[in-house]
C-alpha cells in the first residue's frame, strides 16, 4: 500500500530529514511513526502526500510509483488519501459543515452525494448538532474531529494523521484514537504521526521509531521507545 | 468541468470577493483609478485629433492657371487634381469670386467701393482664377504641391508649408505622446493590480494549500480566482467609463453654457462616438487584467 525504498531527502539547507529509509506498509494496516521533533516524521508524511520529493529513492502509494507520476495525476493519488494536518488546519471562514464538504466540492462530488454523506460523517465524529459552529467557536478536539471528518468523508483507502493529538488533552486525544481505530477496522490504513508516549504504549499497534532521519526500530504491537 | 463545479466556482468567486472585501475594494479601486486615467487621457488626445483633423481639412492649396488658359484645359486640370488619392476636394475659385474675396476680408464695405472706384471697376486679379483644393492628409501637401507643378497650365501653386508642417509635427507629436503616456498606464494598472490581487491571494495561500493536498485540481482552485479577477476587472472598467460618461458631458455642457466662444472654436467628439470605443477597450483591459492578474498569482501557490 505504502512502500519507500532507500529514500533521502535532504533539504536545500544541507540537513538531511530523512537518510536511507526502507518501509512497507500494508493494506489495512494501523502504524505508528514516532520520533522526537526534527526525527523526520513531517518529512514522511510530506512524501507520502507528494508534497515533496526524495533526493533519493523511490516512494510507492496504492501501486503508484511517485517518480513517474506527471503533475496532472497527483490530484488523483491524492483523493485516495485522507490526511489530518498538524494543527487541524481548518478554513476558519467556514461552518463545520462547509469545511467537511469542502473535501467532497475539491473533487468535484455531485451536490445531492454531499448532501448525504457530510452528515452521516459529522454523526460518525460526534458533531452532527454543530455543523453551523465556525471553527473559532469548537474546542481543540471538536476542531480535531472536523479536520478527521473532512480526511474521511470521501472514503480514502489510507488515512494520514500528521500529530492528531498534539494539541488536545488526555480525554480528547483518546477519544480522537478510538475514531482512528474505528476506521482502521472499516479497512483504512492508518498512518499516524505522533510523540504521545501514553497513547502509543496503550494501543500496542505496530509502532515505527525514528531518530535523525533514519529508521532505528519498527515493531509490531510495539510500545515507545524513550530518547537516550 | 461539471457544471456543479462552474456553479460552485462562480458562486466561491463571489463569496471570495466579500469575504476580502478590503482586498477586492483595493483592486476595483487601484482598476477604477488607472483606467479613469486612462480614458481621460483617451478623451482629451480624441477630441485633440478631431481639432487637428478639423484645422487640416481647412489648409487649402491654391493652384492658379497661366494666363490665356481654355476652359477646357481648366476642366481637365480639375479632373486630375481630383484623381490624387490625397485630394478631399477640389473648387474652382474665379477672378471675380477671388476679388470679392479679397475686398470682403481686407476692406469694409466703403473702402471697397473706393477700391473698386480706383480700379474704375476693372478687376486687378484677372487673372487669378485657381482651384483650391483641400487635402485628406496634410503630410501628403509636398507631394501634392509637386505634383501640380508639373501640370501643364499651371502658373504657380500656393501653399503654407509653416502651417502644414506645423500640424504634421504636432499630429505625431500627440501620436507618441499617446502611445506613451497609455503604455505607462496600463503597466502601472498591470503591476498595481497583479500587486493587489496577490496580496488577496497571499492571504488565501493556506486554503490553496489545503485544496491542493486533499486532491483538488489546478482548474479547480484556480477557477473561483479567475471569476473573481473577471468581476473585479468588470466592475473595475465599468464605473471608471459610467463616471468618465458624466464628466464629459458636464465638462462639455459647462463649457458651451460659460463660455460659448467654445463652440465657435472647437468641436467636441460627440460622447456616442467617443464610449463606443472607450467601454469596449475600457472592459477588454480591466477584464484582461483581472484574469491575468489572477491567473499569474495563483499559480505561484499551485505549485504544492
Amino acid at each position: 500500500m505504502l512502500k519507500l525504498e532507500n529514500v533521502t531527502v535532504t533539504y536545500p539547507t544541507g540537513i538531511t530529514a530523512l537518510d536511507n529509509v526502507n518501509l512497507n506498509i500494508e493494506k489495512g494496516e494501523f502504524v505508528f511513526i514516532v520520533g522526537s521533533s526534527g526525527s523526520g516524521k513531517t518529512t514522511l508524511i510530506k512524501l507520502l502526500l507528494k508534497e515533496l520529493n526524495p533526493t533519493e529513492g523511490t516512494v510507492t502509494v496504492c501501486d503508484t510509483d511517485y517518480s513517474k507520476l506527471k503533475r496532472r495525476n497527483i490530484p488523483k493519488i491524492r483523493r485516495k488519501i485522507g490526511v489530518v494536518f498538524q494543527n487541524f488546519r481548518l478554513l476558519k471562514d467556514r461552518n463545520v459543515y462547509e469545511n467537511v464538504a469542502f473535501a467532497l466540492r475539491v473533487i468535484e462530488t455531485p451536490a445531492r452525494f454531499i448532501r448525504r454523506q457530510v452528515p452521516s460523517m459529522l454523526t460518525l465524529v460526534g458533531l452532527a448538532d454543530k455543523y453551523k459552529s465556525f471553527p473559532r467557536e469548537l474546542s481543540g478536539g471538536e476542531q480535531q474531529r472536523v479536520a478527521l471528518a473532512r480526511a474521511l468523508v470521501n472514503n480514502p483507502e489510507i488515512l494520514l494523521a500528521d500529530e492528531p493529538t498534539g494539541n488536545l488533552d488526555p480525554k480528547n486525544s483518546m477519544e480522537i484514537m478510538t475514531l482512528l481505530e474505528d476506521v482502521n477496522k472499516r479497512g483504512t490504513t492508518v498512518v499516524v504521526v505522533t510523540h504521545n508516549k501514553e497513547i502509543v504504549n496503550l494501543l500496542r499497534k505496530r509502532v515505527v521509531t525514528l531518530r535523525h532521519g533514519k529508521i532505528i526500530s519498527d515493531e509490531k504491537k510495539g510500545g515507545y521507545l524513550d530518547e537516550e | 468541468m461539471k457544471i456543479s463545479t462552474i456553479t460552485y466556482s462562480f458562486i466561491q468567486g463571489v463569496k471570495n470577493i466579500r469575504r476580502n472585501l478590503i482586498f477586492s475594494l483595493a483592486s476595483v479601486g487601484t482598476m477604477v483609478a488607472c483606467l479613469f486615467l486612462f480614458g481621460l487621457f483617451y478623451m482629451v488626445v480624441a477630441n485633440f485629433q478631431a481639432a487637428v483633423k478639423n484645422v487640416e481639412s481647412n489648409v487649402t492649396v491654391s493652384v492658379f492657371f497661366e494666363e490665356g488658359i481654355v476652359q477646357d484645359q481648366i476642366y481637365q486640370i480639375g479632373e486630375a487634381l481630383k484623381a490624387r488619392e490625397e485630394v478631399a476636394g477640389v473648387e474652382f475659385i474665379s477672378a471675380k469670386q477671388a476679388w470679392e474675396t479679397f475686398k470682403a476680408e481686407n476692406y469694409d464695405e466703403i473702402d471697397s467701393d473706393i477700391l473698386s472706384a480706383a480700379f474704375n471697376g476693372d478687376n486687378p486679379l484677372a487673372n487669378s482664377a485657381s482651384y483650391e483644393v483641400t487635402l485628406n492628409d496634410v503630410s501628403k501637401q509636398a507631394d501634392f504641391v509637386e505634383f501640380a507643378k508639373g501640370i501643364n497650365g499651371i502658373r504657380s501653386v500656393k501653399s503654407s508649408e509653416e502651417v502644414a508642417s506645423g500640424l504634421i509635427s504636432l499630429n505625431s507629436l500627440v501620436g507618441y505622446m499617446s502611445i506613451a503616456i497609455i503604455l505607462i498606464l496600463l503597466f502601472v494598472a498591470v503591476f498595481l493590480i497583479s500587486n493587489t490581487i496577490t496580496i488577496g491571494i497571499t492571504v488565501r495561500r493556506e486554503e490553496i494549500a489545503i485544496m491542493k493536498l486533499i486532491g483538488a485540481t489546478d482548474l479547480f482552485v484556480r477557477a473561483p480566482f479567475m471569476v473573481e479577477g473577471v468581476i473585479i476587472g468588470l466592475v473595475g472598467s465599468l464605473l471608471p467609463v459610467i463616471i468618465l460618461r458624466y464628466v464629459y458631458v458636464s465638462v462639455i455642457d459647462f463649457l458651451c453654457n460659460k463660455f460659448p466662444i467654445t463652440n465657435v472654436l472647437l468641436t467636441f467628439v460627440p460622447e456616442h462616438e467617443i464610449f463606443a470605443r472607450l467601454t469596449p477597450i475600457c472592459v477588454i483591459v480591466g477584464v484582461g487584467i483581472g484574469l491575468f492578474g489572477s491567473s499569474i498569482t495563483t499559480r505561484k501557490h499551485l505549485r504544492v
